[in-house]
Order: structure tokens, then C-alpha cells, then sequence
């Protein structure tokens, strides 16, 4: 009995143990697929043509700056929208709703963070785009602008759920040291809170940034799809294809094998490794800021 | 001049709180709008033919009735795998693991597992599950592929609601002879069930919302039956409204609203009770 009681616990401890490590083992896996089944792009495809501004796969024209450019213009435009209005309503959680309402829009934030992005995408090619282009006059209403209005959206309750956790942490003493000062609500909000939460929502930023870049479903809907070069102001309003969008949009079409499904897989080692720099800065500044903290607070 | 600075801050700072209130006002209007919209839009397209019905017409008429099959067998897979993996992970975080290196880099590795764009997901589904392990266009793949994209919800706030339970709890336990394994099962898993149901069903919201891992790991454009195994491809509601607001002409738009309103209510409803479990919870939570 004894000793069938301890055999168990200690199976039951390495299974445990085991799944700890799960998540190391499922992000290497996830690199080396990638890297196996984007790596032959390297010598199929010379790297004067891949950084080329074509991307026309028919005809074997793999230039991926048409689309590097049109994920980072439409997340540009997205981390326009969603850095003020999430810090703005992570500062309005925080700071100067009363309770009751705060009680009513953390869950109405969650809640978007929750929509399926397919519904966002539905809803701009049916109600935004048709709307954008009366209201700016624009030959299509499916534009980079488009998408970075919708990708806000879902860019916005990353913001405001990590910028308020860190507007939270501040400690309380900070913000009456500063009314004892005679400061007012507001001059403490901009001058003592949220600069003292500035790692926070850094991060906040950086992940809602990380969240833009990464999403495929609404942008693929909504941006109109054409692999052009946008590196000018006007491609905002004009069609482009992101890195995200192409994947997702071609990877049902081709050969298994073929360049350009190996092209594809490059295409997603680049936003895989986009993702992890991201994450990794974003875990580095909450981490020393952290530290930061208690040698003040001890 | 200092009554005129004093007057002057309020007024800075009455400006600041409107205009701060009123972004909050634009960024959460639009979500209230969203679901209004919709649930008055689709309303009028739901009926019980729509639910139980196979689509016909090329998809132009009749119901979403595989959708939502689909959808619900993808939820359960997904769980199925990422539920124990995911608590277990998150167990060995809360109670066993110390704090080194390799503790470090295991939770950099979850923050990664967060970040990773969906499609991405995808493609490694399609690498790994559809064509090395050759699990074929399936239930399975896409289960799979999906349980690795909601790990990182689930440990994270499973981990959360384990680290939430008093470490006297656990002293008690083991002091009247219990061992670590039965003191976690019995006392502490049993303590932070609330927690960690709402980050498991705030988890599988996120699976079951998402069309792009799917894409090409268990996605079928259009199928005449319900998949009989977890080797089938099957129909599912967000690949279904991506597919008839983008792929089919002349859609008819009723059943596109109707579509996204079922697959609304489908999501909405789990975030709303994970919500509710867990306001309960802290409720009720006597320590």
C-alpha cells in the first residue's frame, strides 16, 4: 500500500514535469517545421529575386517586399488607433471610472478581444468599406486603411487589458504623495502614474503591435489583396496584401513541395520571427521593471 | 495669479477626464454596436430549419447545421487535448517548478506560444499533423493545431488561480500526512476550479472563433454530411462565414448575417459564462 501510494505520486510528478516542459517542446517544434519547409526557398528562389517588388507566384516572381510593406503599413495604421484609444481607455479603467463602471467595461473589453476576427472582417466588407469609400471618395472601400480600422479593434483590448494591470500596480502611495502635493488628479495621472507604469505599457504597446501584425482572417478580408509596394501615403487608402493574408489565401492552392509552397513557409518563418523579437523585448521589459521595482519598493 | 494657475488646472483637468471618458465611450461603443447589429440583422435569418438544415443551392439556401457540428467537434477536440496538457503545465508551474533557468525559459516559451500570428499556426498544423504525421485534412489535425494555439490562455490563467490559493492550505494538507500529489488534487485543484474553468473556457472561445489554423489542417468548403470520424475534414462556422461572404457570388445576405450571428452567440455565450464563474467565485472566496 505504502509503497504503491508513493510509485503513483511519482509517476503522477513526471507527468506533470513533463507537460511543464510541453511548451518549450511545442516552440521548437513549431520553428523546425517551419524552417524544414521554408528553408529550400533559400536556394530555389536567389535573394536579389525574393527581395524583389513583384509577387506574382504564377509566374515565379517571389518578391516578398510587396508584402512586408503592406503588413507593416496596415499595422502602422492599426497601432495608430489602437495605442491612444487603448491607453486612453486602459487610463479611464483605471484611474477615473467609478467602480460600477469599471465592472461593466473590463468584460465589454474582454468581450471584444473575444470576437471571432472572421465576424470583424464580415462586418467591414459589408458595413465599413462600402461606407469608406462614399465618405472618402475612394475608388474601392477595400483599402490598408480598412484594415487598419478593423485591426485596431482587435488590437485594442490587448492594449487596454496589459496598460491597465500596469496602471494597477502602480502603489497607491505614489498617487498620495502626489495629492498631498497639492497636485490634481489629472497632473498625477500624467506626470506620476503612467510615467511609473511606463514599462507596462510599453509592453502593452508592443504586444498590441505583435497582435496586428499577426492577424490574417480581417485583413485578408477587408485590404483588397493586391501585392503592391506601399511605401508611399496614399497606399493606405489603396489596395495591399499583407504577409499574413497571403499565406492564408494561397497556401490552399498550391503543390505540396513546390516553391511556392515553400516560399509560403518562408513567408511564416519571417512572422514567427517577428512574433518571438517581439516577445521576447516585450517579456525582457516587463522583467527588468520588475526588478526595478523592488529594489524601490524594499 | 495663483488663484488663476488654480482655476486653470481644474479646467486642464476637466478637459483631460472628458476627453479620456470619450475615448473610452468610442472604443467601447463600437463593440456594444457590433453585437446589436448583428443580432438584429441575423435574427430575422434564424429559424429552426436554419439550424438543423443542410445547405443547398450551393450553399445559397437552406441550413448551417455541419457548421455548427463541426464547430462544436472541433471545441471538444481542442479541449480534449489542451485541457489536462494545459492544467498539468500549469500544476508544474504553480507547485513544483523552482525558479531557474530552465523555469525562464519555459515561461518565455509560453509568452512565445501566445504571440505566434494563427496562421502560422496553420502552417505548422499543416507541416506537422496533415502531411509528417499524415492525419490528412482532419477533425484531428485541426484539433491539434488549435489545443497548441490555447495552451498558453489555459496555463497562464490556470497557473494564476493555482498561485491564488493560500499557501496554508497546502501546509495544513501535507502536516495531517497527505502527500504533494494528494494535497493538490484534493485541496488546492479543488480551491482554484472556478479559475481555472473560466481560463479553459475563455480558451476554447478563442479555438472556436478562429478560421485561419484551420484553413488547411480540417476546413471543408462544403460538405454534404456530418463527418463520421475524427479523420474527416469538416465544415466549421468561422471558415463557413469566411467562405460565403468571400468565395460564393450572389450569397444571399440574410444567411450571411445569420451565419455570423450563430457564430456569435456560440462565442459570446462561452465568454459570458466564463465571466459569470468567475465573478461568482471571487464572490464567494472566503480567503
Amino acid at each position: 500500500m505504502e509503497k504503491s501510494l508513493s510509485f503513483r505520486e511519482f509517476i503522477i510528478t513526471r507527468l506533470i514535469q513533463t507537460s511543464g516542459y510541453s511548451a518549450v517542446l511545442f516552440v521548437l517544434l513549431i520553428f523546425f517545421f517551419l524552417l524544414r519547409e521554408g528553408l529550400p526557398t533559400i536556394s530555389e528562389v536567389d535573394t536579389s529575386s525574393l527581395m524583389g517588388v513583384r509577387w506574382y507566384p504564377i509566374e515565379s516572381y517571389f518578391g516578398i517586399l510587396p508584402l512586408i510593406t503592406g503588413s507593416l503599413i496596415v499595422t502602422l495604421g492599426a497601432a495608430l488607433i489602437a495605442v491612444p484609444f487603448g491607453i486612453g481607455t486602459a487610463v479611464y479603467i483605471s484611474e477615473i471610472a467609478p467602480r460600477w463602471m469599471r465592472e461593466i467595461l473590463k468584460p465589454l473589453v474582454e468581450l471584444l478581444g473575444g470576437l471571432p476576427s472572421v465576424v470583424l472582417g464580415f462586418l467591414g466588407i459589408l458595413v465599413v468599406s462600402p461606407y469608406l469609400r462614399v465618405f472618402l471618395d475612394l475608388p474601392t472601400g477595400l483599402t490598408a486603411f480598412t484594415g487598419s480600422l478593423l485591426l485596431g479593434g482587435i488590437a485594442v483590448p490587448t492594449v487596454v487589458s496589459v496598460a491597465e494591470d500596469a496602471l494597477d500596480a502602480v502603489p497607491r502611495a505614489y498617487r498620495e504623495g502626489a495629492w498631498a502635493l497639492g497636485a490634481t488628479n489629472w497632473q498625477t495621472i500624467w506626470r506620476v502614474t503612467l510615467p511609473a507604469a511606463k514599462s507596462g505599457v510599453l509592453t502593452a504597446i508592443m504586444l498590441g503591435v505583435g497582435r496586428a501584425i499577426g492577424e490574417t482572417m480581417t485583413v485578408m478580408m477587408v485590404t483588397g489583396n493586391a501585392p503592391v509596394l506601399a511605401i508611399k501615403l496614399g497606399s493606405l487608402f489603396s489596395p495591399v496584401r499583407t504577409m499574413t493574408a497571403t499565406i492564408a489565401a494561397e497556401m490552399g492552392e498550391v503543390a505540396n513541395g513546390s516553391t511556392h509552397y515553400h516560399v509560403l513557409f518562408f513567408i511564416g518563418m519571417v512572422l514567427f520571427l517577428i512574433s518571438l523579437i517581439v516577445n521576447v523585448i516585450a517579456s525582457t521589459v516587463v522583467f527588468r521593471a520588475k526588478k526595478r521595482a523592488e529594489r524601490i519598493l524594499s | 495669479m495663483m488663484k488663476l494657475f488654480a482655476r486653470n488646472r481644474h479646467t486642464v483637468q476637466r478637459i483631460g477626464f472628458s476627453l479620456i471618458t470619450l475615448m473610452a465611450v468610442v472604443t467601447v461603443l463600437p463593440i456594444v454596436g457590433t453585437v446589436i447589429f448583428i443580432l438584429f440583422k441575423g435574427g430575422s435569418a434564424v429559424s429552426w430549419e436554419f439550424l438543423t438544415g443542410f445547405p443547398h443551392d450551393g450553399m445559397r439556401a437552406g441550413g448551417i447545421l455541419p457548421a455548427i457540428i463541426g464547430t462544436l467537434y472541433l471545441t471538444i477536440g481542442t479541449a480534449i487535448f489542451s485541457v489536462p496538457l494545459g492544467i498539468a503545465a500549469a500544476i508544474y508551474l504553480a507547485e513544483y517548478a523552482k525558479e531557474n533557468r530552465l523555469t525562464r525559459l519555459i515561461r518565455l516559451a509560453i509568452i512565445n506560444l501566445a504571440g505566434i500570428p494563427s496562421v502560422v499556426y496553420g502552417l505548422f498544423g499543416l507541416g506537422l499533423f496533415v502531411l509528417f504525421l499524415q492525419f490528412g485534412t482532419s477533425i484531428l489535425a485541426a484539433s491539434l493545431t488549435l489545443s497548441i494555439m490555447t495552451l498558453p490562455v489555459i496555463i497562464s490563467t490556470a497557473e494564476e488561480s493555482l498561485r491564488s490559493v493560500p499557501q496554508s492550505f497546502r501546509t495544513v494538507s501535507i502536516s495531517l500526512g497527505a502527500t504533494r500529489w494528494q494535497t493538490i488534487r484534493r485541496i488546492v485543484l479543488k480551491e482554484a476550479l472556478p479559475g481555472i474553468l473560466t481560463g479553459v473556457i475563455l480558451g476554447l472561445e478563442r479555438a472556436a472563433g478562429e478560421t485561419a489554423p484551420i484553413l488547411f489542417t480540417g476546413a471543408a468548403f462544403f460538405l454534404p454530411r456530418l463527418p463520421g470520424s475524427p479523420f474527416d475534414a469538416t465544415m466549421a462556422l468561422p471558415y463557413h462565414l469566411f467562405v460565403i461572404s468571400t468565395q460564393v457570388p450572389e450569397m444571399p445576405i440574410q444567411i450571411q448575417y445569420g451565419t455570423a450571428l450563430v457564430l456569435l452567440v456560440f462565442v459570446l455565450t462561452m465568454n459570458v459564462v466564463a465571466t459569470v464563474i468567475r465573478s461568482r467565485a471571487r464572490a464567494r472566496r472566503q480567503w
